[in-house]
């Protein structure tokens, strides 16, 4: 059990957390536990949209975010994990407040205000913001000796339009820094993963995912650490270099100095087994 | 795919540059349904050498802007440039006008679909309707659903066999979709799909 007091966010998981990166959501479920951060699911959530909406529809990109925005209940911020999700819901908000109309008639249509005041944080935001006291009394396990990348791919790119948001820029290494991990920065941390093209045209995606990994290898690193979940399934199910290296999503790496105990849960789902790495560091047993 | 640097040769050389529409107007149109000024451009090419994509691409993002401003409508609405695209804003964010190219991009890829040119790369296209029949269907993506209609659609079966099946031995693939329970005001958002998508 948590030893603080708990404070409330509405958490949107999207469909990768949901899904394909189950393990990113239980470890960052376990995480946002011990640390007394209440992360209360979205309730009814759809999809942000993703690219595919973006590319085929706007005002369909629009309304499925805007729905989500539609149903965060009022007085506690609404947090996501994957940056991608972040982005569109982000974008729906920026446009709904150049568009009062269009605010208006979605409200009517289902019947529910949709507040334009509403905090939209990714959670190393809200870890920054509010946990690191708390970070510090919860740390169970010391991350020492574990040379990790800050792999962000695109996550902290975005359009003019949003450069004025907050981002997190760094946040991944404060935060692992504190927990003792050592970060490398000289591998390609802020590449993109490749996203859908990693489904369509995996041949485009190959070569980038291996430069990716082959930059962290000659960096000497022992890991990357993904802000982006779909990043981790690319840089994972893409990369075909000889030497390969563990992909944690950042909630697993978080998880495990807070002492969580259900990681081979998560670790099984890995293609590149992290099990050996993290026990040569004493990290698991 | 081509591994010709477009920035050393684009994709035909050619000799005369037909100017399909005064000058101004093509750029005119995607300016206004893009809400981003691209006439800022002055051609530094910072979005080209930052784009991660540019090998895969027959004109870098700054040459797509400058086909606009020529008025060079099928060239750009039949480019590959603007498939390739995953809107990641690597170029966006380096852009020292802050021009958002990727919503250019977005623009120029309805326009294609809307003007029924022929599409540089089909697939891709199949992908995102095979991404928003799911989210149709669901509200939320199933990735398994998704990967198996874009695999009937373009017969590609053979092509990721192995990737598939580490991925459902993983457990990653769910066989069945999580999905919303406001199934009317999902579909509802669909009725501005402006195609028919069954």
């Amino acid at each position: 059990m948590s030893l603080h007091h708990q404070i409330d966010f509405s958490y949107f998981p999207g469909c990768s957390m949901a899904t394909t990166a189950a393990e990113a959501n239980m470890s960052l479920m376990q995480s946002a536990k011990i640390l007394g951060l209440n992360l209360i699911e979205l309730s009814d959530w759809n999809c942000c949209g993703s690219s595919s909406a973006q590319t085929m529809c706007k005002n369909l990109s629009l309304g499925m975010a805007a729905r989500n925005l539609s149903l965060a209940p009022a007085g506690r911020p609404l947090v996501a994990m994957c940056p991608r999700c972040l982005h569109y819901l982000r974008h729906a908000k920026v446009c709904l407040k150049k568009d009062p109309e269009t605010h208006r008639s979605l409200e009517e249509r289902w019947g529910r205000p949709i507040n334009l005041d509403l905090k939209i944080m990714h959670f190393m935001e809200v870890l920054v913001r509010f946990g690191l006291d708390r970070l510090k009394q919860s740390a169970k396990r010391s991350l020492t000796g574990l040379k990790f990348v800050p792999y962000y791919g695109c996550a902290v790119f975005r359009p003019p339009d949003l450069e004025k948001e907050k981002y997190y820029q760094g946040e991944m290494e404060d935060i692992l820094v504190a927990l003792g991990a050592e970060p490398i920065i000289g591998a390609y941390t802020h590449r993109c993963c490749g996203s859908f093209l990693s489904a369509t045209d995996p041949e485009i995606v190959t070569p980038l995912v291996n430069e990716i990994i082959d930059s962290a290898v000659a960096a000497k690193a022992h890991c990357l650490v993904t802000a982006c979940a779909m990043c981790q399934l690319n840089l994972e199910i893409r990369c075909t270099s000889r030497e390969r290296l563990p992909v944690f999503h950042f909630s697993e790496v978080l998880a495990l100095a807070l002492g969580a105990k259900d990681y081979e849960e998560w670790f099984v789902r890995h293609l590149v087994d992290p099990r050996p790495l993290l026990q040569n560091l004493a990290l698991v047993a | 795919m081509s591994q010709t640097t477009p920035l050393a040769k684009p994709a035909a050389p050619r000799t005369v540059i037909e100017v399909g529409q005064p000058r101004g107007f093509l750029a005119a149109e995607v300016i206004e349904k893009s809400g981003t000024d691209l006439n800022r451009c002055y051609q530094c090419h910072a979005c080209a050498n930052g784009c991660p994509f540019i090998r895969a691409m027959d004109y870098p993002p700054n040459l797509v802007l400058r086909l606009l401003q020529f008025g060079m409508r099928e060239e750009v609405l039949r480019c590959k440039t603007i498939w390739i695209c995953v809107g990641c804003h690597t170029c966006s964010s380096q852009c020292p006008m802050g021009i958002d190219m990727a919503a250019v991009m977005d623009t120029l890829r309805l326009m294609a679909v809307e003007e029924g040119v022929a599409i540089a790369k089909p697939n891709i296209l199949d992908f995102h309707e095979e991404v928003l029949r799911s989210l149709e269907r669901y509200g939320r993506a199933h990735k398994l659903g998704i990967m198996w209609r874009y695999k009937v659609k373009t017969r590609r079966w053979l092509s990721d066999l192995d990737v598939g099946l580490k991925m459902l031995a993983k457990r990653k693939l769910d066989l069945r979709p999580s999905r919303v329970q406001a199934q009317e005001e999902i579909g509802d958002l669909f009725k501005c799909y402006w195609r028919e998508s069954k």
